[in-house]
């Protein structure tokens, strides 16, 4: 089944970098008055870059996620995609959202199919089958087709939401928390998943996460927030493991424990919190 | 085979033994209910005739065992007065359920209407069913559009006010989704609006079923002249029949019963997730 080209065609006219996130404040009004959540955060990403977004909870990284599939539209600033500005959701910023947000109601296959359908209605009914069905096996869910969600594990749920998002075949991939309701066995399977697929696919991707080893083994940048409100970017990690990255591999190396003691010394020294996000 | 006739054997037993255990219980309550019944009206400190004389009475018998006799006019067995009241309500609540439905997607989809029908509906909805009935006899003039009328008014609110709050529900998750694919209106409606509205319009439908019943008994005790177990027992009462009200009343909770059993099962089969 040929099926793997891509389904968006690029047009790389702009000299401009692939993600821009131009000096963006979000301030939502509150009854106690405007509550500036995240203030003058400035990032440039690059095109098929990982980035991972860590910070106490409350800082905004969500809201600054937000802002980047469109959900959010900051007050100041502005953030640009291939130099176009971003102002509402799209299947080019594909989210995979912190609780799943499958419909119950439909099956695993009905899921993936409904965000492909939607997108892609011109497509030949047989065609879109066979994106579906490679992408659920890409996830090891193909015998799962036909189940629906609540008959689902977590860890599997959370798979048919990377394969909805993925068959989209998104310019940017925005993951909210993806893994934090899973085990840790289940949670490591997951990672080690979504490091080969958007290796295979060169994809952008910007993740929220509370788990600095997570951070270490998937991102190529690692984006440490301040505390809000008025949250801004504290610091800015390079993790230059090669890859394929082996989970071993990179935790004997001691750039790895050097990385992950500046990591933990930002969050718990000079950005400390009152409630202690683990 | 025999193998498979001694399962079906034992199977049989569990289900007598469970039926023992779930049926005993109200039907003793039930044959105590009425021995004190029975008591009070042969003690003499009321005059409500005793549950058995449903079979003394001479009258009420003949109408307990010829249910379908058709002498003409309003002169017809208890089976068939409960059908002609059962077909109204057939009618009015498939009406009610209809415009309650759309209505109730217009108004939980339409904050502007929410806001500006959400008070009107609330005050409308307390309006007991009988006092409906001088007014739509008044509008309608006509006893049998008249009691369409009450039925319908009576069963509309509950369907219209849970899909609107089951509308106004839908999780912000799938809203969510639904924005980042950027899904057609026609797909959110029968992909994501209605399925996840469903739980709400089937609770809206199931107490409406019950009060429409309610409501064609009030409906038909005022208006006269036509077949119905509402007028039947009315007129019954005019000519001091109190046997055949309690006759009328056993068919009454029957049909709502079961009107509300089929609604549960209905529930069961088309809202499991």
């Amino acid at each position: 089944m040929p099926v793997t080209q891509p389904l968006t065609t690029h047009s790389v006219s702009t000299t401009e970098p692939f993600l821009i996130l131009d000096n963006i404040t979000k301030i939502y009004p509150t009854a106690a008055g405007p509550n500036v959540v995240i203030k003058d955060i400035s990032l440039t990403v690059q095109e098929g870059e990982f980035i991972c977004i860590i910070g106490h909870s409350g800082c905004g990284k969500s809201v600054l996620l937000n802002t980047i599939s469109g959900f959010a539209i900051p007050e100041h600033g502005q953030v640009r995609m291939r130099g176009q500005r971003i102002t509402q959701p799209g299947p080019d910023r594909m989210v995979v959202f912190q609780n799943y947000s499958l419909m119950p109601w439909l099956t695993t296959y009905e899921n993936v199919y409904l965000a492909l359908d939607s997108v892609h209605p011109q497509k030949a009914a047989s065609e879109k089958e066979a994106i579906v069905l490679e992408h659920l096996a890409m996830v090891g869910l193909a015998d799962a087709a036909e189940k629906k969600p609540p008959q689902l594990s977590g860890g599997m749920r959370q798979r048919v939401a990377i394969a909805r998002a993925f068959c989209l075949r998104p310019q940017i991939l925005v993951l909210d928390e993806p893994f934090g309701a899973l085990d840790a066995i289940t949670k490591e399977e997951m990672q080690e998943e979504l490091s080969q697929i958007v290796m295979d696919h060169r994809c952008t991707v910007l993740m929220v996460t509370h788990d600095i080893d997570e951070c270490l083994f998937l991102a190529d940048r690692l984006v440490m927030m301040t505390n809000g409100p008025a949250a801004g970017i504290g610091e800015i990690m390079e993790i230059p493991f090669p890859r394929p990255r082996d989970r071993t591999q990179i935790m004997e190396d001691p750039l790895y424990y050097q990385l992950r003691n500046s990591a933990l010394e930002f969050l718990y020294d000079r950005f400390a919190h009152d409630e202690l996000a683990s | 085979m025999t193998i498979s006739m001694r399962k079906s054997g034992f199977g049989n037993f569990l289900s007598l033994k469970k039926l023992q255990k779930d049926i005993a219980p109200p039907l003793i309550a039930i044959v105590i209910f009425l021995g004190l019944w029975q008591l009070l009206s042969w003690s003499g400190i009321t005059l409500l005739p005793g549950p058995f004389s449903i079979w003394t009475d001479e009258r009420t018998r003949e109408l307990l065992l010829y249910p379908f006799y058709d002498k003409g006019g309003i002169d017809v067995g208890m089976a068939l007065q409960t059908w002609a009241s059962l077909k109204r309500v057939a009618i009015s609540y498939t009406l009610a359920a209809i415009v309650g439905i759309s209505v109730g997607i217009l108004v939980g989809t339409t904050p502007v209407f929410s806001k500006a029908l959400d008070p009107l509906f609330l005050f409308l909805r307390t309006v007991p069913p009988l006092a409906w009935v001088p007014i739509s006899l008044a509008a309608l003039n006509k006893n049998e559009p008249a009691a369409l009328f009450v039925i319908f008014i009576t069963a509309v609110w509950p369907i219209l006010i849970n899909t609107a709050v089951g509308v106004k529900e839908i999780p912000q998750d799938y809203n969510n989704v639904a924005k980042v694919i950027k899904i057609s209106r026609k797909k959110y409606f029968f992909k994501i609006l209605i399925p996840s509205a469903l739980p709400y319009i089937f609770t809206g439908l199931r107490v409406a079923i019950s009060l429409a019943w309610l409501a064609i008994i009030a409906a038909e005790i005022v208006m006269s002249g036509i077949v119905g177990i509402g007028f039947f027992i009315w007129e019954a009462y005019q000519n001091n029949y109190i046997s055949e009200v309690i006759l009328a009343l056993v068919y009454i909770g029957a049909v709502g019963l079961v009107l509300d059993k089929f609604m549960a099962w209905l529930q069961t089969l088309i809202v499991k997730q």
